[in-house]
């Protein structure tokens, strides 16, 4: 009994963890809700009241304040994410160059297996202009359907599903204008 | 009881999880090894020893010695298994972004791998062009892991990151458990107590 006991148990273990990992079996899918990913709050000033938050610890995507957010999935290990930065500073430029999207449209890239000394080392090389938060041990990508890199998730904040995915597609965007309009149409935004 | 050990594998096998995010850069052509052994081989080095000198070609076409750096720049040797594997895939890309980091503490980086040089300029291809020389330890077999303690039984090389000072002396070893990518401040820490 104590045998059949501690088999039902481990059994038990075994649906629990394949449960969790069964997360990474694709990324997240167009109108579902985002996972509930725990992110690390930046240490800059400037970067958190771009994400409308405060203090420390953890965050959660939703509480970003934001009618869209765009998260870019990446790793200071990926040429493609190298070569695609100055894009997405210029991305970034874009929508704060712009008083209709300003404050409406926020950016969040996360660093998919890297600590926080490379996120730094990648946002001082490229000179990111926008928060980078990191995820050393690949928490939030086996989340997101351990997906390739650059990955690009677009949410929006104020549909039915807070927040709901309305783009996830892998790849750069060689035209980031066309790349900004898709984001707002998507996002509904007027 | 048998039946209680096969349920321990089978948990074991789903808590074993990748730890990598292969870049698109790759195209979809990285072979996935599975999980590995951490580590399969004896270490015939040790720190404060004289490092084995080597001669080794390079995917540029030149023929690198470790004892040319010696009195001129401390030499960070980075093995790394094999080409087109995902872990290796991304690493030597995030060093390609440092060379200042390895500048500012004297040192130059040294890629090695018991593949072929036509294997490993196809690979590193992906990477763009890379700033540090990247060596190939096809023949004889491994003679350098081998000389090192990290060849692996099955003809690959450990993950591993071996810190040489000018002098020539072995001051950093990490044989890294090769499912996983060491970090970078993990190679740029050691520089630093260099200086």
């Amino acid at each position: 009994m104590k045998r059949k006991s501690l088999f039902l148990i481990s059994m038990m273990f075994i649906f629990v963890f394949s449960a969790s990992t069964s997360m990474a079996g694709g990324p997240p899918q167009v109108g579902s809700t985002l996972p509930d990913i725990k992110l690390q709050k930046p240490a800059d000033a400037a970067e958190l009241k771009y994400l409308g938050l405060s203090g420390s610890g953890e965050f959660t995507v939703a509480q970003i304040k934001a009618q869209a957010v765009i998260l870019q999935v990446f790793s200071m290990y990926c040429p493609y994410c190298q070569k695609d930065a100055p894009n997405m500073n210029r991305l970034f430029g874009m929508i704060e160059n712009n008083p209709t999207l300003k404050g409406k449209i926020k950016i969040l890239g996360i660093g998919a297996g890297n600590t926080p000394f490379e996120v730094n080392t990648f946002k001082k090389r490229y000179k990111v202009v926008f928060p980078l938060v990191p995820d050393a041990d690949f928490t939030i990508h086996k989340i997101l359907g351990e997906v390739r890199t650059p990955y690009f998730i677009v949410v929006r904040m104020d549909g039915p599903k807070k927040p709901e995915v309305v783009y996830s597609k892998l790849g750069a965007h060689e035209d980031i204008e066309a790349f900004l309009s898709e984001v707002v149409a998507l996002a509904d935004m007027k | 009881m048998r039946r209680i050990s096969v349920v321990i594998v089978l948990a074991a096998c789903f808590l074993a999880s990748s730890a990598y995010a292969v870049s698109e850069a790759y195209k979809g052509n990285i072979y996935d090894t599975g999980r590995l052994k951490p580590a399969d081989s004896v270490l015939k080095v040790k720190v404060g020893q004289k490092a084995p000198d080597f001669k080794l070609k390079a995917i540029s076409g030149k023929t690198v010695s470790l004892k040319d750096y010696r009195g001129k720049k401390n030499v960070v040797l980075s093995f790394i298994p094999a080409a087109w594997t995902p872990v290796c895939s991304d690493q030597w890309p995030g060093y390609n972004i440092v060379s200042d980091l390895f500048e500012e503490n004297d040192a130059i980086l040294l890629g090695i791998s018991v593949d072929s040089i036509p294997t490993l300029y196809s690979w590193t291809r992906q990477m763009g062009d890379l700033w540090f020389e990247v060596l190939s330890d096809f023949w004889p077999h491994g003679a350098v892991a081998s000389r090192y303690g990290v060849l692996r039984s099955d003809g690959t090389a450990e993950r591993a990151i071996i810190i040489i000072d000018k002098k020539g002396v072995i001051r950093y070893i990490d044989v890294h458990d090769i499912n996983e990518r060491p970090s970078l401040e993990s190679i740029i820490r050691p520089l630093e107590k260099l200086r």
